[in-house]
């Protein structure tokens, strides 16, 4: 009981501390320190970043030409996040996020081509094409699917946190949604069973200022997200979401919490999309000198100037990266062009497990 | 057969899971301490422990999407809605989250999940818990539904509903927990799912009925019996999938059908069964299909205008006369 007590309290100062705007001592180090992190992991980051960027980017082309249908929402800008936080992981701890997920599906380890495939509708995509953009599903790298209701993947993030406590794994379940879920009452639920259950799951609020057209500011009573955890007496970090290695650092904080403690964290990741809601988005609720405001502290840009500093990178690299990247993206098309469409009788399979008659 | 409560029943069936498989865990509002709201988990927090047989805060969406994420990660939740009244504030996720998830993840996540616990008309509980939902959940191809009308049934079927894959609506009577009937004592005594039983012989008429009509029409079915009708009784017990052979195999002996239902007429499951009898058997109709169903409209407090709004066995003797042209 007293224990229990401690951690409560702990929290709750934690929270208080996130709601004055004060920066944990470690927070502000992640700032300028990426030296202690291996050279490998590092670059595998920037290799993910890129290759994000322009996946994206040939998203909207493929799009355009209509080999992509319904809707299809871009991460381009937010590439620090989804990269980030998933590098603090282990292959078999659980991602699960909203319907802007392309990003997240490659960082966990789904294939660029079995994505491709998917947004094109063909039988090798990652759902089998029944998915689409917004429900990517791989189970061999615990990818727990896009999903495509504002913060419907919030209380499913929560169970299978609740699964790997009751099959006492030390799994950790990172859950992204963007700040416009906050509103939603599945947020608040699953907060407050994730705390009073101590569950080890990772909320990881993806703030890009935007619910579809509507700013954040005309939509919640308060500025912080990372706020609203002191509700529920839960952990809390704001992170610069335009930097990868602050988003490693605090989301490795936080699975440490979950991992070696079983608690929960709520995390706010201060990012921006670059592109509209989704590709049917002109965008004229903003200007474009915000845009390009907010396009000056490029994810990409800032990691690779902070690698160049540090040495940890050249000129010859970049072009390498990007010569790897191009290609690895050509083939994601090429295999999704000349994948076969889903078969017919594909219409009336896995409706139900045990379908009975 | 030892006779038993449609309560125990229950009980019972949640006991021998619950031991059965450690992957099933109980969870829902006073379902341990409290031991359940109508006292169907009664002895199961004792037995299994507050890991397996768990409370909740008042968050219904919150904990039916709980329970979908645990089933997505390998666990067999079973969800209880202290009245299907209140599972209308999950629907988002029994809707978009269970039933569609094999779907559209190209087969990768089965949902082994069942959400049960009262449903229907209650006891002068008035218009928000007082309502019958099968036809909602019965719409969403993905869903099974269920809804047993005897102590039997109640057993077979859930411990069924619970070793299925497939997310399972599991609908009981708040009317009926007390009812009792006998069960079999055999060992793991199950019922599959998908599989109408004949509750009574006849060759007049079929009535088709579930939970609280099943009663109701086999005592219909007595009244009748003295004026001469033999009145064929089906419960389908399953909802979706619907055993239309059993139904339809009786309307070529019987050609005249009523179908009984304490739910609104209105898009129900109802007139659905009516579509696939005209469908499927409209050559054996000897007259059109007539429906008993609840009134259509919100239910009433009131003592007698709550008689009025639920069907009762004299409705459905007048319906099968009607179409028996007597």
């Amino acid at each position: 009981m007293s224990s229990q007590r401690t951690q409560r309290q702990e929290n709750s100062e934690a929270a208080a501390r996130t709601a004055a705007g004060v920066m944990d001592e470690p927070a502000r180090k992640d700032a300028s320190d990426i030296l202690s992190e291996d050279r490998d992991t590092l670059l595998k980051m920037f290799h993910q970043m890129l290759l994000i960027r322009r996946f994206e980017e040939k998203c909207a082309e493929s799009y355009s030409l209509g080999k992509i249908g319904g809707f299809c929402h871009l991460y381009i800008g937010q590439e620090a996040v989804a990269v980030g936080a998933i590098s603090a992981l282990r292959p078999e701890d659980y991602v699960i996020t909203s319907y802007r997920e392309h990003g997240q599906a490659i960082a966990k380890g789904i294939s660029p081509q079995a994505v491709m495939a998917e947004l094109y509708g063909k039988a090798t995509g990652c759902s089998k094409g029944k998915g689409g953009s917004m429900h990517l599903f791989d189970a061999r790298v615990n990818f727990m699917g896009g999903h495509a209701i504002v913060g419907g993947q919030i209380p499913l993030a929560t169970g299978i946190a609740f699964a790997s406590k009751y099959q006492e794994t030390d799994q950790v379940t990172v859950c992204f949604f963007g700040e416009a879920a906050v509103n939603q009452g599945a947020f608040h639920e699953s907060l407050n069973m994730a705390q009073l259950w101590r569950l080890p799951c990772i909320y990881l609020c993806e703030n890009n200022m935007y619910g579809m057209g509507t700013s954040a500011q005309r939509a919640m009573s308060m500025d912080d997200v990372a706020t609203k955890a002191c509700a529920y007496e839960l952990a809390a970090e704001f992170v610069d979401g335009m930097d990868v290695v602050a988003m490693r650092r605090a989301t490795q904080r936080a699975v440490e919490r979950a991992r070696d403690h079983s608690l929960p964290t709520l995390i706010e990741a201060r990012t921006y999309r670059y592109m509209g809601h989704s590709m049917s988005d002109p965008g004229k609720y903003r200007t474009r000198a915000e845009i390009e405001k907010y396009q000056e502290r490029d994810p990409i840009k800032l990691f690779r100037a902070k690698l160049e500093e540090n040495d940890l990178l050249t000129e010859d690299d970049v072009k390498q990266f990007e010569e790897q990247v191009r290609e690895e993206v050509e083939r994601a098309v090429k295999f999704a062009d000349e994948s076969p469409e889903p078969a017919p009788e594909e219409l009336a399979t896995d409706v139900y497990a045990n379908p009975l008659r | 057969m030892a006779v038993i409560t449609m309560r125990d029943a229950l009980n019972d069936a949640l006991r021998e899971e619950l031991a059965r498989d450690p992957d099933v865990f109980l969870m829902g509002e006073e379902v341990a301490e409290y031991q359940g709201a109508y006292k169907v988990t009664r002895g199961l927090l004792e037995e299994f422990g507050a890991k397996r047989v768990i409370d909740t805060p008042i968050t219904e969406l919150g904990f039916a999407g709980l329970g979908v994420g645990a089933a997505m990660a390998g666990l067999r939740p079973i969800i209880e809605f202290m009245t299907f009244n209140f599972s209308i504030l999950a629907t988002d996720q029994i809707i978009n989250s269970a039933a569609k998830m094999l779907y559209m993840s190209g087969g990768q996540f089965k949902i082994p999940i069942v959400f049960r616990g009262p449903g229907g008309s209650a006891y002068q509980v008035s218009s928000q818990h007082s309502q019958a939902l099968e036809s909602w959940y019965a719409y969403f191809p993905g869903l099974k539904v269920v809804m047993p009308s005897t102590p039997a049934d109640a057993k077979g079927l859930l411990k069924s509903a619970i070793r299925d894959d497939d997310p399972v609506i599991f609908i009981e009577q708040e009317r009926m927990y007390g009812m009792k009937g006998e069960v079999p004592e055999e060992d793991d005594f199950t019922i599959p799912l998908g599989v109408a039983e004949v509750k009574r012989e006849g060759t007049d008429a079929t009535i088709i009925a579930r939970s609280l009509m099943v009663p109701a029409a086999l005592k219909a079915a007595e009244e009748l019996e003295k004026d001469g009708i033999s009145c064929e009784v089906i419960d389908p017990r399953t909802i979706r999938p619907l055993d239309i052979e059993t139904i339809v195999q009786s309307v070529q002996k019987t050609n005249r059908v009523v179908i009984a239902e304490e739910s609104h007429p209105f898009c129900g499951v109802g007139g659905e069964i009516s579509a696939e009898i005209h469908e499927q058997a409209f050559d054996y109709l000897d007259a059109p299909v007539k429906r008993v169903s609840a009134a259509d409209v919100p239910m009433p407090y009131a003592k007698n205008l709550e008689q009025l709004a639920i069907p009762d066995f004299l409705q459905i003797v007048a319906a099968v006369k009607e179409v028996a042209y007597v």
